[in-house]
């Protein structure tokens, strides 16, 4: 842990809905290049955390923050929010492409940060679709829908949509919940690949998926107000055999949650 | 009678009943078409459709009856009420659902709708008060006031309520996820709007416009008194084309509405003739948009 470069960081970090304490001050060091994964039970604001990172949660006018999120040293709360966020990836919980051909959906990206030049854009939509290992599927027929592709493919559509910018991190909430185990393996071989180049931090309910794809887990839980707090961070293998704290370990064997 | 037939048995009779009101539209769509048509039939006989079709000049006095004007002016007075009011009303729509505040739009989706419900003949008064005037301004020779310009302006009022609010549900209906992936993905909320809100809109937005046209294409009284009236053909009347519409006109639905008073015989029957034309342009414009639609959800 030690050793690890942080890409993204949180220092007592809190945040309101309206006057509800959703996340109450939060420290944590997202390592760059490995997959941290944020488990606990539902409502203990893993998702909420994540648009942290991203700033969606500035979309919720009744949402103020306390503390500081950093990507590489710097303040995202200082930093231009379109610039952020295309360092700052994001792939939902339901597949979300948008009506749009495989290749506009790839290349909408690209096209509002300024690639504009035709080769350029099917070069980088190849590159992108191959990495989210969805090149062969869809390569015959690039302007087909992305709303006609399965469930899966959508999915790694969307993820190839959040590659094309090219980000430093890239958040999944939940990125597989709505997809069938096959589709869910597939994401999850992707998650391994993807790490070489991107920090990824995801959000998932599934104990095994945490267990296989996360070098680092984080486990929140919420306190006796309802607001969430980080209970344990560290690598995967120790959480999983030898958590410090006995929630986290009540949760991880399913006694509660 | 067990409890179950008696429910299927009701079953059927609202089945029929509903049936019945559904055809009503229909037949009544059907028997106004068909009873207008009876009454133009004389005049499609005696002057034939394509001379009153392609024919510029309406004299009844003189049994010359070509309505080709008043198509122009129909069509022009709509397109000109379209080309003002859509960037209107779908900014009004964009601005609503995206961007203004929620006491903003307790404000502004009121007054919107108390503009649907004001009377054609109070809009003729406000444009020839407020419009008329201010066209008359334009520096340019005949040019009265009265004519497509102004005509143009008052109908694009007219129909904003109707395209503005029904943009305004569809732009509301785009799912959350399509504008949260494009923000995700450092789109601005401009280009979220423009690039992704309202292409997922845009079946609902057309078909918004399609009403809109439907509506101006049939407005009368407001059109009588603004437009000027004169069965001429509109043409430019500067070295600028666009000045066709400082031109007076008639729209098609102003020569049935000024005329049917006094109007007998031949001359009568012209005006059903009208009538028929109207008719079938509108239904024209229906059509083609329901075809865009199709096209749109492929
Ligand atoms: N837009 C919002 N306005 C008000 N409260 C919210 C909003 N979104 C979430 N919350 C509240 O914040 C808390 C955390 O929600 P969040 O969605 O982050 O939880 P989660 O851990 O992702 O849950 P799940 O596992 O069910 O997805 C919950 O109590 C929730 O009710
Ligand atoms: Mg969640």
């Amino acid at each position: 842990m030690e050793t690890e470069v942080t890409r993204m960081q949180a220092e007592d970090y809190s945040l309101f809905y309206g006057q509800f304490k959703a996340l109450n001050k939060i420290n944590i060091k997202i390592p760059a290049n490995r997959v941290t994964a944020f488990i606990g039970p539902s409502g203990c604001g893993k998702s909420t955390f994540l648009r942290s990172f991203n700033r969606m949660n500035d979309l919720i006018p009744s949402v103020t923050t306390t503390g500081t999120v950093y990507l590489d040293g710097k303040d995202v709360g200082k930093q231009d929010v379109v610039e952020l966020r295309r360092k700052v990836g994001m792939v939902f919980q339901r597949p979300n492409p948008f009506p749009k051909s495989i290749f506009d959906n790839v290349a909408y990206g690209p096209r509002l940060h300024g690639t504009k030049n035709k080769s350029d854009l099917a070069v980088l939509v190849e590159k992108s679709l191959r990495r989210s290992a969805l090149w062969d599927e869809v390569k015959d027929d690039l302007q087909k829908s992305g709303m006609s592709l399965s469930g899966g493919q959508q999915q790694r559509l969307c993820i190839a949509r959040a590659i094309a910018v090219n980000p430093e991190v890239i958040l999944m909430d939940e990125p597989a919940s709505a997809l069938d185990p096959v589709a869910t393996l597939k994401i999850e071989e992707l998650m391994n690949e993807l790490k070489n180049k991107y920090t990824i931090a995801i959000v998932t309910h599934n104990m095994q998926q945490a267990g296989r794809v996360s070098d680092y887990t984080a486990f929140m839980l919420t306190d006796e107000n309802r607001s969430g707090n980080l209970i344990e961070f560290g690598a995967t293998k120790q959480i999983f055999t030898t958590p410090s704290d006995s929630r986290t370990e009540d949760y991880i064997s399913g006694r509660f949650g | 009678m067990t409890s179950g037939t008696r429910r299927t048995g009701l079953e059927k009779i609202m089945k029929t009943v509903l049936l019945i009101s559904a055809l009503a539209s229909v037949l009544i769509v059907l028997l106004i078409f068909v009873f207008t048509l009876k009454e133009a039939m004389p005049a499609f006989r005696e002057i034939g459709v394509w001379k009153m079709l392609s024919g510029t000049t309406w004299r009844p006095g003189n049994g010359e009856f070509g309505i080709l004007a008043m198509i122009a002016g129909s069509g022009l007075v709509t397109l000109g009420a379209i080309i003002i009011g859509v960037p209107l009303a779908l900014g009004t729509a964009v601005f609503l659902s995206e961007i203004a505040p929620e006491w903003i739009v307790r404000v502004v989706r009121p007054s919107i709708e108390l503009l649907a419900g004001i009377p054609s003949v109070v809009y003729g008064l406000f444009g020839m008060v407020i419009i008329v005037p201010l066209v008359r301004m334009i520096p340019a020779p005949g040019n009265a006031g009265f004519g497509l310009l102004s005509a143009s302006i008052v109908l694009a009022v007219m129909v904003l309520p109707t395209i503005a609010n029904i943009s305004e549900f569809a732009i509301r209906s785009v799912p959350r996820g399509y504008k949260e992936g494009s923000l995700a993905l450092g789109a601005t909320k401009w280009e979220t709007i423009s690039r992704v809100m309202i292409p997922a809109a845009r079946p609902g937005i057309i078909s918004a416009v399609v009403l809109g046209l439907g509506r101006a294409l049939g407005e009368t009284i407001a059109m009588i008194m603004v437009i000027g009236n004169s069965v001429i053909l509109p043409t430019a009347m500067t070295d600028n084309p666009l000045s066709i519409f400082l031109s007076r006109a008639r729209t098609l639905t102003g020569n049935i509405a000024v005329e049917i008073s006094y109007a007998t015989g031949v001359h009568e029957s012209a005006l059903f003739a009208t009538g028929v034309v109207l008719f079938i342009l509108i239904m024209l414009v229906n059509s083609s948009a329901r075809f865009l639609l199709k096209k749109g959800a492929q």
